[in-house]
């Protein structure tokens, strides 16, 4: 039997470069190794991934496979998948750290199949267990009413890990590490899907990952026009971007790019201004990562108001435009 | 067609009523089952299809203790079939033990074109059956599906990607994994309600789908539930109040001042 060592990470690029969540997987995976003592790899699969795989040095692994293929640069299942498996079965790794991402969440229960091994999505929470080594596996379950613990004997332990919940090191362009280019042939016969077609959506204006003030709207708002006027004023003061709950996405009152949640989006700005929305764990499970929260709720009782830092009882009607004329002219001043 | 759907207790009810008690989720019996809400957009998927191309569909769960009145409104709003793999030995399983035992129905039921799942179930909310279906049957799978169409022997699938979507054409038989965007599940109609009332489901035992009861449910797990909590939020909001709600509103945007925060 293969021995299962060290804690590979699957990196995944953002327009050729290495995307945060992989640098907080890095993060985190740095400190699981350096518990376990071992070493920390990162797997990068893509048409070009050389840049991409010196920044992987820089924010934490020892070791890089860099897997160039053209056909990679789009995500396709039955070819990523392939050669992620290929590498895997290479060098056994005892924990593999999947980004909770759209294609993290496509890939890592394929591959666990595969591997006949189990995976934990979405984990908020990693750490080992001293006397057993083994990875403990903390994720929210019930639409985040609860959370759960886990963990599994059969190697290599898998999970995916929800965005913005772990910390990335700080870059360190010294530190030493090795690339391996790593060739994979890909069996195109395998691929059962094509892509005939990549149509952008996205609003122009701030992408919401990155605003740093969010002015988000919830079935309260009743329709789609408040959140091009009460709710985008709002945000245009502050240089933010409008978002939403699950039910004005789900009705079409709002583009589902802007449905904030377990199921949408997860944003962590620095304040989030969360309107007639109640705050069932579904919603909360998007943006409790947010540095302060700041709840306008008609109902004194809405769940919201426990996670927020400010709040103020009333009908959002009554309450915004106030609140976005004194801001105006406390800005101004 | 076959659609995979799971009976939760209702995900909107307030989060007070869910209560961790000896490592098991509880809730009030007010709080009533319903099917899952990405299974009923995995059902209306497969209802559209049939309303333009036909078909049969075949809905399929797993569980123990189905509420009959739950459960058959898959029947109600347009189903044709109803399968339950209902058995004390399905209880507590996991992602693979689950997938493992519709995947064994799924062969018994045979010919398919499509199976259609929810993207996560409105529970555990782990997002892997679908998945681990087409691993098993060795079929492909798309996720996340806002739109499902057939033509010439294959599906054309509108995949969400986080800037937008891809279109996607696969082979059939497959998997495909829908989550919302579809459409909600259209109501049912009185003729429907009726038809379903009169219908029975099919009941599976393990040994109906060739499994071992010590081999499915939570003798069957690969990954061990340690334990089930819910941690403590303590509410530390700050209510800003003023003589009218409006003055309260300007009054927030003082005190945000003061914080620093804006």
């Amino acid at each position: 039997m293969a021995e299962y060592k060290g804690i590979l990470v699957c990196g995944e690029l953002a327009d050729g470069k290495l995307a945060s969540i992989t640098t907080e997987l890095l993060g985190c995976g740095r400190k699981l190794a350096d518990e376990l003592k071992e070493e920390l790899s990162c797997l990068l699969a893509s048409d070009a991934v050389s840049a991409a795989a010196k920044e992987a040095i820089a924010f934490g692994a020892d070791k890089v496979y860099a897997v160039e293929h053209p056909t990679l640069k789009e995500y396709q299942a039955d070819s990523y998948t392939q050669v992620v498996e290929k590498v895997v079965k290479d060098i056994s790794p005892r924990v593999i750290l999947i980004g909770q991402t759209s294609v993290g969440r496509d890939m890592a229960p394929r591959l666990a199949f595969r591997l006949g091994t189990s995976v934990t999505t979405d984990c908020l929470n990693l750490s080992v267990d001293p006397a057993t080594k083994l990875l403990v596996q903390t994720r929210p379950v019930y639409g985040g009413n609860a959370q759960a613990v886990f963990t599994s004997q059969l190697m290599p332990q898998m999970v995916t890990v929800r965005a913005k919940t772990m910390s990335p090191l700080e870059r360190d362009a010294s530190r030493k590490g090795e690339v391996i280019p790593t060739e994979v042939d890909i069996d195109t016969s395998k691929v059962r899907t094509k892509i005939l077609e990549t149509v952008k959506e996205e609003a122009v204006g701030i992408k919401l990952e990155d605003a740093p003030v969010i002015v988000s709207g919830g079935r309260g708002m009743g329709g789609p026009q408040p959140f091009q006027t009460v709710l985008k004023e709002l945000a245009d003061l502050l240089h933010g971007a409008v978002g939403a709950s699950r039910p004005p996405a789900d009705n079409g009152w709002v583009p589902e790019h802007l449905h904030i949640g377990l199921t949408g989006k997860i944003v962590a700005p620095d304040i989030y201004i969360a309107i007639a929305i109640s705050g069932a764990s579904q919603h909360t499970a998007g943006c409790s990562g947010s540095k302060h929260i700041i709840a306008i709720n008609k109902d004194p009782e809405a769940n919201i108001f426990r996670e927020a830092e400010f709040g103020v009882v009333g009908k959002y009607e009554e309450v915004v435009p106030a609140f976005t004329s004194k801001l105006k002219e406390l800005l101004a001043g | 067609m076959i659609v995979c759907c799971k009976q939760v207790p209702d995900p909107e009810a307030p989060p007070s009523v869910f209560k961790v008690v000896n490592n098991k989720m509880t809730v009030p019996p007010e709080v009533k089952p319903v099917i899952g809400q990405y299974e009923e957009f995995a059902l209306e998927a497969a209802l559209k299809i049939k309303d333009t191309a036909g078909g049969k569909i075949t809905a399929l769960s797993l569980g123990n203790n189905f509420v009959r009145d739950v459960i058959k409104k898959a029947l109600a709003v347009g189903a044709d079939e109803l399968v339950l793999l209902e058995d004390k030995a399905f209880e507590d399983g996991d992602s693979w033990s689950t997938a493992d035992a519709l995947a064994a129905a799924v062969k018994k039921i045979g010919t398919y074109d499509i199976i259609f799942c929810g993207r996560q179930s409105s529970d555990w909310d782990a997002g892997q059956v679908g998945l681990g279906i087409a691993e098993i049957l060795g079929i492909p799978a798309v996720t996340l599906a806002r739109k499902a169409g057939i033509s010439d022997g294959k599906a054309k699938v509108e995949r969400v990607i986080p800037d937008g979507y891809q279109v996607i054409e696969v082979t059939l038989p497959a998997v495909i994994v829908v989550t919302s965007g579809i459409g909600a599940l259209r109501y049912a109609t009185l003729k429907g309600i009726m038809a379903a009332a009169k219908k029975q489901p099919v009941v599976w035992k393990p040994a109906d789908i060739g499994l071992e009861p010590s081999k499915t449910g939570a003798a069957g797990r690969r990954s061990k539930l340690d334990k089930l909590f819910q941690p403590v939020k303590e509410s530390k909001c700050e209510i800003i109040e003023g003589e009218t709600v409006a003055e309260a509103g300007a009054k927030l945007a003082v005190r945000l001042r003061e914080a620093k925060l804006l």
